[in-house]
């Protein structure tokens, strides 16, 4: 079995997966990060988002081994300690979840979008979310958190 | 209720919610993020037929295959039959033909999907490839998929018990009076509609894990479940025989439900019972492939149905007639949907003297149907607001001021309706304006003016709608066919230092209740919501519960937690009675303390509750210790909410393509408890009800193979299908629930499907179009318009 080392949240690790294994099984399973949600088996939920060297990325559309020796980022790191993450923080000031399994990739994706874009349009929330689905929240209320949390990442 | 100290977290105020934190930075726990040690994997090998006779099973490989622990099909499982939870009556006392429905196919498979072996193995991966050594000899037969084909009969039925595959044929109201009202009638509008088939697609496919501890003997299930306690009661009582006592069902973090997680799932009852059979924990996962094919689908009805007119377009009588597609199996709920969520709530909003509905349903080689958020208050609806639509454009009158001219008035409650339901309160009139105001029916011209520059067709629809929550009481929905009873059950556990814990049988699965339930128990015990936990989803946990489905939760669930507070609030006044030496009819219970009524001696809360646990200076002769009372609550009636929408799209008449331009509403919940939380509720729902009017519907081809099987299949709304939304409340109070509420989850699933068509059939009007089916998908639209324009229609 390949072994593969990438950095995940800060800390590095190490791992021996099957060459199928994908990144978000590693993550899920064998790191035991289970934030980090499957919601679909065709790559179009976006659940399984997570920060690949900076880049939001399926974690479902990519095999562990390809992540070898990259830095990971995974909902469970975004927040600094206990302060949430500016995007964490505009989701739950303006609804933005409901039953919250969307969140993580919703979240991951939103914070890839807002950067270096902190005065974002509705539309353009809209078409850069259009890899993401949720069932709950009609949109409505991530749309505007990631308008807020956007201008309190500044850029 | 009286505003007190709480003020800011109190009931009215949209706190925010308090289960964020732990989704925001990916502390959920969802049952596919629990593990139990030892355990093992499960992989359901499903029918890839519709229909097939099976010759034989050969699992002799996979059970040879690397890491496999064991593999059992119908031989073993088969006997376990999955229940249903409806008794429907149809005429001439004809009961529902009730097929069994086993845990694996038993000599036949009925759809795609229907599950016929189950591997367990070390890893997911072994189980799934060990699946596809399994050699399954099937005969295929014939698929049964056309309602109207099926009802023929002929070649081999879906089930040897209906012959022409009849499940029920079920009718509701007084068709005489219907016929005469018919005969003397100035106009008459008739309409034929498909409510099309959708899949729920809740983010999070179900998952099940099946634990068993041989040391005390008990099955413990950890589920993707809306309704913990009733898997429990169905899956012990009526599938594998284990008492409750010895049946744990734990439901944790449910990633959505949408009506699709009610429903007593073979997978549940095959990890429990495998768990026992092997001595390790047996997990099981759906793919979301798998999802489309084995979770319970939703709507599908054909139906026609026909309005009769005085002159001035009275309405006089309403009749209709609706196939109902029940799938290959009856799933927990699905005959009482197009039955008594359906046919009673054909009156909508209106005084509609006389109203008779026939209902067939019917068995195909199709996955299961049952409810899906709205449950036939969805199907309803769109016949009515549709029909009236079309009504109004024959009459060449407002379609407002037809609404109007048949609404219900306030005067009129209680409302008796010819369909059996009493409507307690509501106010149509003022929802209707407050929506025409918010959606700024005045510039509608100018708008449409602004669109037609551009080339493109722009319409204007509304719908009203009326909902029925809170199925109840029991009584009464046993003496239709229930099997279960429809209360709820709440413990509310007031601890030594005067915090509370609150059990409910109530469960969030999105809907906010730690939020809004602890604001509720805040403002009425007068202490901080950081005091008060909500616990839900265990049933060694909670005293009972019937979960959460059908906008039940806070006008059922909420109501037991308010009269078990009551409970404790009275013993509190006989403690505080005896502590402050006085008569307990003078005490008074207001902001978190106990008064003397007229003095300024009191005792706060949390000196009550350590008094009740340290009971020293205490009545001991006439009151226990402790402070934890429970309370089950079952309804008087139904609540209504009720509301209008309004909708303006822009249609592309060279392409067919529909853009929602705004969507505005105004709800009538009664009261409401969080309106951010609510709010979301209508969000949601109206997404869900435009995904289905536009984008989203069930393609099976003639041989039963689900076309639209995915999600690059299966269209589902995405943030830049759908605008922002206008949201706007008016309140009546129910009359028969202490807190005033009706419920708000279904609402916007509810009223969006006719809002939407009603709006696109007003932009495509110059051509003479009257009518187009859901979805209405580019390709529809773009043919509806050729077609009008070359007069085939
Ligand atoms: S799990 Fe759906 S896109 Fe990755
Ligand atoms: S919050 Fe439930 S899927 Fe988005």
């Amino acid at each position: 079995m390949p072994t593969v080392n990438l950095t995940v949240n800060g800390k590095a690790v190490s791992a021996n997966v099957e060459a199928r294994t994908l990144l978000v099984n590693l993550i899920r399973e064998q790191l035991g990060l289970t934030g980090t949600h499957v919601g679909c088996d065709t790559s179009q939920c976006g659940a399984c988002v997570v920060h690949v060297d900076g880049k939001s990325v399926k974690a479902c559309t990519m095999l562990a081994v390809q992540a070898n020796g990259s830095k990971v980022t995974t909902i469970e790191g975004l927040a600094n300690g206990d302060k949430l993450h500016p995007m964490q923080e505009a989701f739950r000031e303006h609804h933005g979840l409901q039953c919250g399994f969307c969140t993580p990739g919703m979240v991951m994706s939103a914070v890839c979008l807002a950067k270096g874009h902190p005065n974002l349009t509705e539309k353009e929330v809209r078409e850069g979310l259009e890899g993401n689905i949720c069932r709950c929240t009609g949109y409505h209320n991530i749309v505007q958190a990631v308008l807020a949390g956007a201008k309190a990442m500044g850029g | 209720m009286a505003p007190n100290d709480v003020g800011s977290t109190g009931i009215g105020a949209s706190v925010r919610r308090r289960e964020d934190r732990r989704f925001l930075t990916g502390r959920g726990t969802y049952t596919d993020d629990i593990n139990r040690p030892n355990q093992t994997y499960a992989w359901i090998l499903r029918s890839p037929h519709a229909h097939a006779a099976i010759k034989s099973i050969d699992t002799t490989a996979a059970k040879g295959a690397p890491g496999v622990v064991a593999v059992f099909t119908g031989a073993e499982l088969g006997k376990f039959g999955m229940p249903c939870g409806w008794l429907v009556t149809g005429k001439n006392n004809t009961p529902m033909v009730e097929p069994k429905h086993p845990a694996l196919a038993e000599g036949k498979v009925r759809h795609v999907g229907d599950p016929v072996a189950v591997v367990i193995a070390e890893t997911k991966s072994q189980a799934r490839d060990a699946a596809e050594k399994i050699n399954v000899d099937y005969a295929p037969l014939p698929a049964i998929m056309d309602m109207k084909a099926a009802l023929k009969g002929g070649g081999t039925p879906v089930h040897d018990a209906a012959a022409s595959n009849l499940c029920f044929d079920w009718e509701l109201g007084d068709k005489a009076a219907v016929g005469a009202a018919f005969t003397k009638a100035a106009h008459v509008t008739k309409l034929d509609l498909v409510n099309n088939r959708l899949v729920p697609n809740a983010m999070e496919p179900r998952a099940a894990i099946g634990d068993f501890d041989r040391a005390t003997g008990e099955h413990t299930l950890y589920t993707t479940s809306q309704n913990p306690h009733v898997i429990r009661l169905l899956m012990g009582a009526f599938v594998l025989g284990i008492p409750e006592h010895k049946l744990r069902v734990v439901a944790p973090d449910v990633g959505g439900g949408f009506g699709s997680k009610i429903y007593h799932y073979a997978e549940e009852a095959i990890v429990t019972w495998a768990a026992k059979e092997i001595g390790r924990p047996v997990k099981w996962t759906a793919e979301r492939s798998e999802a489309f094919i084995s979770d319970a689908h939703g709507r599908d009805h054909i139906t026609h149905v026909e309005l009769a007119m005085d002159k001035d377009g009275k309405f006089l009588a309403l009749r209709c007639e609706t196939l109902a597609n029940m799938g290959a199996y009856l799933s927990t709920f699905a005959p009482c949907i197009p039955t008594y969520l359906h046919g009673t709530l054909l009156a909508g909003n209106y005084a509609t003297p006389a109203i008779h509905t026939n209902v067939k349903a019917v068995f195909t080689n199709t996955v299961p149907v049952d409810a899906y958020r709205g449950a036939g208050r969805p199907e309803a609806t769109f016949q009515i607001e549709r029909l009236i639509d079309k009504a109004a454009r024959e009459l060449k009158m407002d379609p407002a001021e037809l609404r109007r001219r048949n609404f219900i008035k306030p005067s009129q409650f209680p409302y008796q309706t010819p369909v059996a339901l009493v409507y307690d309160t509501g106010n149509y009139d003022a929802t209707l304006d407050q929506v025409l105001k918010l959606s700024d029916a005045a510039g509608y011209e100018k708008r449409k003016a602004e669109s037609k520059a551009r080339g493109k067709l722009r319409g204007r629809g509304l719908a009203s709608y009326i909902e029925a929550c809170g199925i109840a009481p029991s009584n009464v929905v046993g003496s239709l066919g229930a099997r279960a009873g429809l209360y709820e059950a709440a413990t509310v556990r007031v601890n030594p230092t005067g915090n509370v814990t609150v059990f409910t049988g109530s469960h969030s699965h999105g809907q906010g209740h730690e939020t809004t339930f602890a604001q509720v128990v805040s403002d009425m015990l007068g202490i901080p919501m950081d005091q008060v936990e909500i616990s839900h989803g265990d049933t060694n946990r909670v005293p009972f519960g019937m979960g959460t489905y059908g906008s039940r939760s806070l006008a059922v669930g909420g109501t037991a937690i308010v009269k078990a507070i009551d409970k404790i609030v009275a013993k509190g006044k006989k403690i505080a009675a005896h502590m402050l030496e006085a008569a307990e009819a003078d005490i008074e219970f207001k902001n978190g303390k106990f008064q003397v009524a007229g003095t300024d001696k009191s005792k706060a809360f949390g000196e009550i509750a350590l008094a009740a646990y340290v009971p020293h200076k205490y009545p001991l002769d006439t009151v226990e210790p402790g402070l934890d009372e429970t309370a089950f609550y079952d309804p008087k009636n139904f609540t209504f909410p009720a509301g209008a929408y309004v909708c303006e799209v822009e249609v592309d008449p060279e392409t067919g393509v529909v853009e929602v331009q705004s969507f505005a509403t105004a709800d009538d919940f009664g009261k409401i408890v969080n309106p951010m939380i609510v709010e979301g509720q209508v969000h949601g729902g109206l997404v869900q009800g435009i995904g289905q009017a536009l984008l989203e519907t069930c393609v099976y081809d003639k041989d039963g193979q689900l076309q639209s099987g995915s999600y690059m299949d299966y269209t589902m709304p995405r943030a830049d299908d759908v605008p922002s939304f206008k949201v706007a409340h008016s309140v009546t109070a129910c009359t028969h629930n202490p807190l005033g509420v009706k419920g708000c989850g279904e609402a916007g699933a509810i009223g969006a499907p006719p809002t939407v068509i009603n709006a696109i059939i007003d932009a495509l009007s110059e051509f003479g179009v009257t009518h187009i089916d859901m979805p209405a998908t580019p390709n529809r639209v773009w043919k509806a318009i050729q077609d009008a324009k070359a007069g085939r229609h």
